[in-house]
């Protein structure tokens, strides 16, 4: 069979062109991604891990770590119910200004943090006639938790409606008409039908925006008003200690916030390896 | 079941479906809606399950008024173009699914769901295949799984959307004498949709042409070849 290395497959590059190839992009990921990882636990670790971890309980630290977690505790189930919702009512429906609803949920993706963070701002803060109503009455949104889930929620949206629409457009609705005829309720086929079938879609779509989430910094630094130790989530006192030329804490709370990020990442990795066959046959990714 | 379809029309936006149409199902036929695609055969059909409302018209099943009727109260068994089995359910389940489906109060216990579920296993002569997927099925195992869990929730009637469509010639010809064997031995009144001249001809003791939203001809099979009533009959049959 020594002819056959001769030969190769149409589709297929010859071997310099694919080495160039898978060299680039070797390169460009250990410039771009693996280098800057190495390089915060380095710097977080710089004088020793007791510095670190000391660093770690001070009580700007676990206030921000707290906060952190509460808002990805928030938003994700929020943007879950959203995103299925808007799913469904995109794939399962005909109704006019379809094109409408895709466009307006893929905003978030095209407008900068920062400018939505700022209409929040315009929006509800104490200047405006809502946002003033609101402080009045001892409802702060601005500068307080609720405004920094609604920004989490606005910047994240897209995450799991853009998962589970291509999926469950091409699942189609004969399943769900199938049960339909079988005498099942709507709230009963979503339960036993639409929801099994868009369950890894969905798992996948809640990890990606989780991570978005917990690591979301410009529409939360204009609504939150960085106050330390109460409304400063992870990235925010990440980057006040790094200004602060406290490196040690900056980066071994980065290095927490990276920890996080892949642990995401650990997940959706190992639930692909264990679900393989499942996945397939749902036709999750 | 007696059905009646009394002037049914039914348009989507500006294209019309189906123009009005009127057409007598006897009890316990068993019926071909024969046409080209395009002819308004599956909307028909899907009018008939409660999948579709009609623009207007009426349909009544024995006589009375069914037009409003939502889908579940139909109790049509549905066999769909591509059978949409649950993917994520075992054939079991799957066959199941109707009878737990139904309220509280008339669902059946346990031990006589896996009764009837067995009976509906050997009567489409597949009785191991329960603890399997779909995907691990063959395309004729598939639609005779549909098949069951259609009849599994005792259906007033049997509506089939071009159920041998996705198979071979060979597995063809032997799922529709099934169809035939299951049709006499339950006795309900069935409705397939075909664009498949030979197969309504072989299957049907009525075969409906279809063209273009319109009934074109209604006639025993033997009529229609030996009388076709248009041209677009004669066509399509001699094709």
């Amino acid at each position: 069979m020594s002819d056959a290395t001769t030969f190769r497959a149409p589709t297929e590059e010859a071997p310099i062109v694919r080495r160039i190839l898978i060299g680039v992009v070797v390169v460009l990921l250990a410039v771009l991604v693996l280098a800057p990882l190495i390089v915060v636990f380095a710097e977080a670790l710089s004088r020793g891990v007791g510095e670190a971890v000391k660093s770690l309980g001070s009580r700007d630290a676990l206030a921000a770590i707290r906060l952190t977690l509460t808002v990805a505790a928030i938003s994700v189930p929020l943007n879950a119910i959203f995103g299925v919702a808007a799913a469904w009512a995109i794939t399962k429906f005909d109704f006019k200004g379809k094109a409408f609803l895709i466009t307006l949920i893929d905003l978030p993706f095209s407008v900068s943090p920062v400018v939505a963070g700022l209409c929040l701002v315009l929006l509800l803060g104490t200047n405006s006639t809502l946002g003033g109503l609101l402080v009045a009455n001892g409802y702060p949104i601005i500068f307080a938790l609720p405004g920094i889930v609604l920004a989490t929620v606005f910047v994240t949206f897209p995450f799991i409606a853009r998962e589970l629409i291509p999926v469950m457009i091409e699942q189609g609705k004969a399943e769900e008409e199938a049960a339909l005829t079988l005498g099942a309720s709507g709230w009963r086929v979503f339960r036993t039908v639409t929801l099994p079938n868009i369950r890894w879609a969905l798992l996948y779509g809640v990890l990606l925006c989780n991570a978005r989430a917990m690591g979301e910094f410009g529409a939360v630094a204009v609504v939150s008003g960085k106050i330390r130790g109460e409304t400063a989530t992870m990235p925010i006192t990440i980057e006040m200690m790094y200004n602060e030329y406290l490196s040690v804490a900056a980066f071994s709370l980065a290095a927490v916030l990276a920890l996080l990020a892949l642990l995401t990442l650990a997940l959706k990795t190992l639930l692909e390896w264990r679900h393989a066959d499942a996945l397939s046959a749902t036709g999750g990714h | 079941m007696h059905i009646e379809i009394d002037e049914i029309a039914k348009s989507f936006g500006d294209t019309t479906a189906l123009h009005p149409v009127s057409l007598p199902i006897p009890s316990g036929a068993l019926v071909a809606l024969l046409g080209p695609s395009g002819s308004g055969k599956t909307t028909l059909l899907r009018i008939l399950g409660g999948l579709e409302f009609p623009s207007s018209g009426r349909v009544l099943f024995d006589g009375k008024d069914a037009t409003g009727l939502t889908v579940q109260e139909r109790r049509a068994g549905f066999v769909f173009q591509s059978y949409a089995l649950f993917r994520h359910m075992t054939v079991f389940e799957n066959i199941a699914y109707g009878l737990r489906a139904r309220p509280r109060a008339s669902r059946p216990p346990n031990a006589e769901i896996t009764r009837r579920v067995t009976k509906l296993l050997e009567l489409i002569q597949l009785p191991d295949i329960g603890k399997r997927f779909p995907t691990q099925l063959s395309g004729g195992q598939r639609q005779r799984v549909a098949l069951a869990r259609a009849l599994a929730i005792e259906p007033r009637m049997l509506l089939l959307d071009e159920p041998f469509g996705a198979l071979d010639a060979r597995v063809r010809k032997e799922l529709r004498t099934g169809l035939r064997e299951i049709h006499d031995a339950t006795g309900l009144t069935t409705v397939f949709v075909t664009h498949d001249q030979e197969e309504a001809m072989e299957l049907a003791d009525l075969v409906v042409v279809m063209s273009m939203g319109r009934i074109e001809q209604i006639g025993k099979p033997s009529d229609i070849r030996a009388r076709p009533a248009t041209d677009f009959v004669r066509e399509f049959i001699s094709a």
